[in-house]
């Protein structure tokens, strides 16, 4: 027997509770069911083997509710619990800024002739204040009382020792006048100050809670990405099933338009997919038998059958997800000094507050009790610690949410805010700068070749091109080898070429391949080889083959029969994006550098294309030995530290990402390279590392922004509710106007977050 | 100086010295951790100063039974922990420290404070 316990959504009244006890009572293997109205839950005890959270959800869709069960359970019942609480609130706030109204209109000076002298009655005026003082103000009360048992304070406090203050005071004045009257003292009520303080703080906690949901929304739309549902073939039969019933090796079919249901791989048929949600890229990828698929990215327009290798937690969406949220709950450095002086806050407010009573009772002008009492007021009411605590986790909840709709994971928020300070970055060559992937860049046949060829004794058809089947004596040769390099020059080939038969295909180890093509003797391979194939160069070609040596590129000669006809040149290329990077970084203010284990030649030859400066590269490194050439340049050689980045491809660069101050990892989602580093940009797109920059500069602007509001504003407006500015300029700042200032304040701070989320990167 | 100023002002100087006790000195409440602990959340943490043993899995066991909207969130920075807890209902949270030293933890606003010390 199992018990488990859900939210339930659309619960509004007594009859609700039974309504679904039955319903889930029902269900077969349900042992006991019991419905809480006010905690809008369910706690049902039930038989693992026979029931499962779909049947639990049926039941209770049955009779026209929702189980919150599952994933994104936790969430949605977050959210549900946050309305019932903003509605709630919403009409404390409604009350008590009515009442609030009535009773400022029949106090406020001037103001008070037009109101009805009913309203003015002080009597009156107590019992429209009470019940918002204790019904409206409850949780204030509440909250300061469980925090004083700990001896702690909070904002609570301060709110209920001041709306107090004012209460109690005009309390004791309405029903003892006399004795206030004795002490030379006009007799008049504060009730409006307590009751609009009450109003408007609480409309400052409405609005800020309200704002404050729109904050997480980031893992709330990375949830919502998930499909629901997969059909999968079991027993030759296609179902569809749950998401969270999917086992790893199933075999699963996806539709034009639908959304993949967990990681995969292709088994059969062809698509393009959308990846976007996971890479930022907007491309559509396409996808043969062998390539993987990511759950949640959304199929094009072809039919395919994957089978499943991740589900569950073990899915890239999923790791996003704990990845984001980690990064969420984590703590920027910057937070530290607001942390601690929040702690001291409030006590020391207090103090403060105790402070002013006693200079303007002493010090201050008559009547010197109300001076001092609506100062110490306005001092208790001034002061925001919220605004402080709220400044940095706002802006980086959204900021790290950003991030992650950009395909940019940022581990933690100490990684966010330390990317806004890199003035280097250290690039990885391959596949990082370059594709990885060597790629056929010229390729050349020789000029003369069609009177060549009339000595070569060809077995072409008159209709085929002569360029053409050369090329296609190269392909159907190369494709019996597995080199890298003869990959690149198949994949060259192959839409410009037919198969031809082959027989006698022989690679020759480290020189190259020989063999019979369509009755041609056919040698593709090194300089080296054709010497010992006793071929006669030509030097046409072979001046072709000295200006590519110097670009340092791979060569690829190639003869039939017996007589060199042409030449490939084979290079790793540059990333078509990397040079408009390097350009962009170098405008804000950052150097870029490039480390690779090639020849000095070949280094440099891709640092030119990729606009690195040519002292700026740092060749013939051996993997190694990265990790300690990334800790000496951090370390600046001598010349200073440098704040510096690291920008590598995956699990061989991990202690060079480890290492650097910033480590970027690019266009994997595997564990190793998350572990490592501090950034991972899910997709190849180099131009990420510039936007992952620019996130970091504008997260820190606004938290540096919240930060001075939030310790401005209140190092600037305690002092004048202190009545600093009383002597100089007879300025005093009244309650109201202060709850006013304290309501915005942190509204304002959490707005200013939530800007970030128009920030274009 | 009237008698009643006098008397605001030393009643002003003890208010001051009070609150200054009455929150600064107060006594942490250390409790060791074996395994699991229960810490309730009602106008802070109780207790607030959990021992942790370096490498040892520990389920902290966070009832709120505060419905100050303050306390809805613990936040655990140092392990990347942000969890939100739901009034009256056990929220586990299960940490495996493998570094020595003290972290930090706060609610949502950082107003509330506790701190997990690993040996």
């Amino acid at each position: 027997m199992k018990t488990k316990s859900f939210a339930i959504s659309g619960m509004h009244c007594a009859s609700c509770v039974r309504v679904l006890e039955r319903a889930l009572s029902k269900v077969a293997g349900v042992d006991s069911a019991t419905v809480n109205l006010a905690t809008e839950k369910a706690h049902v005890t039930y038989d693992e083997s026979q029931v499962n959270d779909d049947n639990l959800k049926e039941a209770v869709a049955k009779v026209g509710y929702k189980a919150l069960l599952g994933e994104n359970g936790h969430s949605d019942e977050k959210d549900i619990r946050k309305k019932k609480e903003l509605k709630e609130l919403g009409i404390k706030v409604l009350v008590s800024l009515a009442i609030g109204g009535l009773l400022f209109w029949a106090s406020f000076p001037t103001l008070m002739e037009t109101a009805p002298s009913l309203l003015k009655d002080s009597l009156i005026q107590l019992l429209l204040a009470t019940p918002i003082q204790f019904w409206a103000g409850f949780s204030f009360y509440q909250a300061a009382f469980s925090s004083l048992k700990n001896r702690n304070a909070n904002m609570d406090t301060l709110v209920v020792i001041g709306t107090t203050v004012a209460f109690g005071y005009s309390a004791f004045v309405t029903l003892y006048p006399e004795i206030i009257q004795g002490l030379g003292i006009d007799p008049l009520p504060y009730f409006d100050t307590a009751v609009v303080i009450i109003g408007l703080i609480l409309l400052g906690r409405f609005l800020e809670a309200k704002a404050k949901l729109g904050t997480s929304d980031a893992i709330k739309k990375l949830l919502s990405l998930q499909a629901k549902t997969a059909r999968v073939v079991r027993d030759g039969k296609e179902m569809d099933i749950p998401i969270n019933q999917v086992i790893v090796g199933d075999q699963i079919l996806v539709r034009p338009g639908e959304k993949i249901p967990v990681d995969g791989k292709v088994l059969k048929g062809e698509s393009a997919v959308d990846e976007s949600m996971v890479t930022g890229e907007s491309i559509p990828v396409e996808k043969y038998p062998g390539d993987l698929v990511v759950g949640a990215t959304i199929n094009s327009t072809g039919t395919f059958t994957m089978q499943a290798t991740k589900v569950g937690s073990e899915t890239v969406l999923s790791q996003i997800i704990a990845l984001v949220e980690k990064a969420q709950g984590s703590k920027a450095p910057i937070q530290r000094l607001a942390d601690t002086i929040s702690s001291y806050f409030v006590p020391v407010v207090l103090m403060l507050a105790i402070a002013t009573f006693v200079v303007w009772y002493v010090f201050g002008p008559t009547p010197a009790f109300l001076f001092a009492m609506l100062n110490t007021v306005a001092v208790l009411i001034i002061a925001c610690p919220c605004a402080m605590g709220l400044a940095t986790p706002t802006a980086i909840m959204v900021g790290t949410g950003k991030g992650a709709e950009h395909g940019i994971l940022i581990k933690d928020a100490e990684s966010l805010e330390i990317a806004h300070k890199i003035t280097t970055i250290v690039f990885d060559k391959t596949g990082t700068l370059t594709l990885g992937k060597p790629k056929v860049t010229d390729s050349s046949v020789m000029e003369n070749i069609d009177e060549v060829a009339k000595t070569l004794t060809l077995h072409i058809t008159p209709q085929t091109p002569l360029e053409q089947y050369i090329f296609s004596l190269i392909f159907s040769l190369e494709k019996h080898s597995e080199h890298a390099l003869s990959t690149a020059i198949t994949s060259y080939l192959q839409e410009k070429t037919k198969e031809l038969p082959v027989e006698g295909a022989r690679a020759i180890a480290g020189l190259g391949i020989v063999g019979t093509v369509n009755h041609e003797k056919v040698i593709i391979g090194t300089k080296k080889l054709m010497e010992k194939e006793k071929i006669i160069l030509c030097s046409e070609l072979e001046k072709k083959a000295q200006l590519f040596a110097q670009e340092a590129k791979t060569l690829a000669y190639i003869a039939v029969n017996g007589k060199h006809v042409a030449l490939f040149a084979i290079a790793d290329t540059l990333k078509d994006s990397a040079r408009e990077t390097i350009s962009e970084l170098l405008k804000i203010g950052i150097s870029s550098y490039m480390i690779t284990g090639d020849n000095k030649q070949t280094a440099k030859a891709i640092a030119d294309q990729a606009g690195i400066p040519n002292e700026n590269v740092i060749a013939e490194v051996l993997p190694q030995e990265k990790e300690k050439i990334v800790r000496e340049f951090k370390e600046g050689n001598g010349k200073g530290r440098k704040t510096l980045a690291f920008v590598g491809d995956g699990i061989n660069d991990a202690p060079a990402l480890a290492s650097a101050n910033v480590g970027i990892a690019m266009g994997t989602g595997t564990d190793v390279a998350i572990e490592a580093a501090n950034i991972t940009l899910m997709n190849k797109d180099l131009r990420s590392v510039v936007t992952a920059i620019r996130l970091s500069k504008k997260t820190m602007r606004t938290i540096k922004l919240n930060l001075f509001w939030a310790f401005g504003y209140n190092v600037i407006l305690i002092p004048v509710a202190m009545g600093v500015l009383y002597p100089f300029f007879g300025l005093l700042l009244n309650p109201i106007l202060a709850s006013l200032a304290m309501a915005t304040s942190s509204i304002s701070v959490v707005t200013n977050s939530l800007l970030l989320k128009r920030a274009k990167l | 100086m009237t008698l009643d100023k006098i008397f605001v002002i030393l009643l002003g100087f003890f208010g001051v010295i009070t609150t200054y006790w009455f929150f600064f000195g107060k006594k942490e409440e250390k409790v060791e951790a074996k395994g699991s602990i229960d810490i309730k959340v009602e106008g802070g943490y109780s207790p607030s100063y959990i021992i942790i043993k370096k490498d040892a899995t520990t389920t902290l066991n966070f009832l709120r039974k505060d419905p100050n909207p303050c306390l809805e969130e613990v936040n655990i920075p140092d392990f990347g922990i942000k969890k939100f807890l739901p009034l009256n209902e056990n929220v586990p949270i299960v940490i495996t420290p493998k570094k020595k030293g003290e972290f930090p933890y706060s609610c949502g606003m950082n107003m509330y404070f506790g701190k997990i010390s690993v040996i």
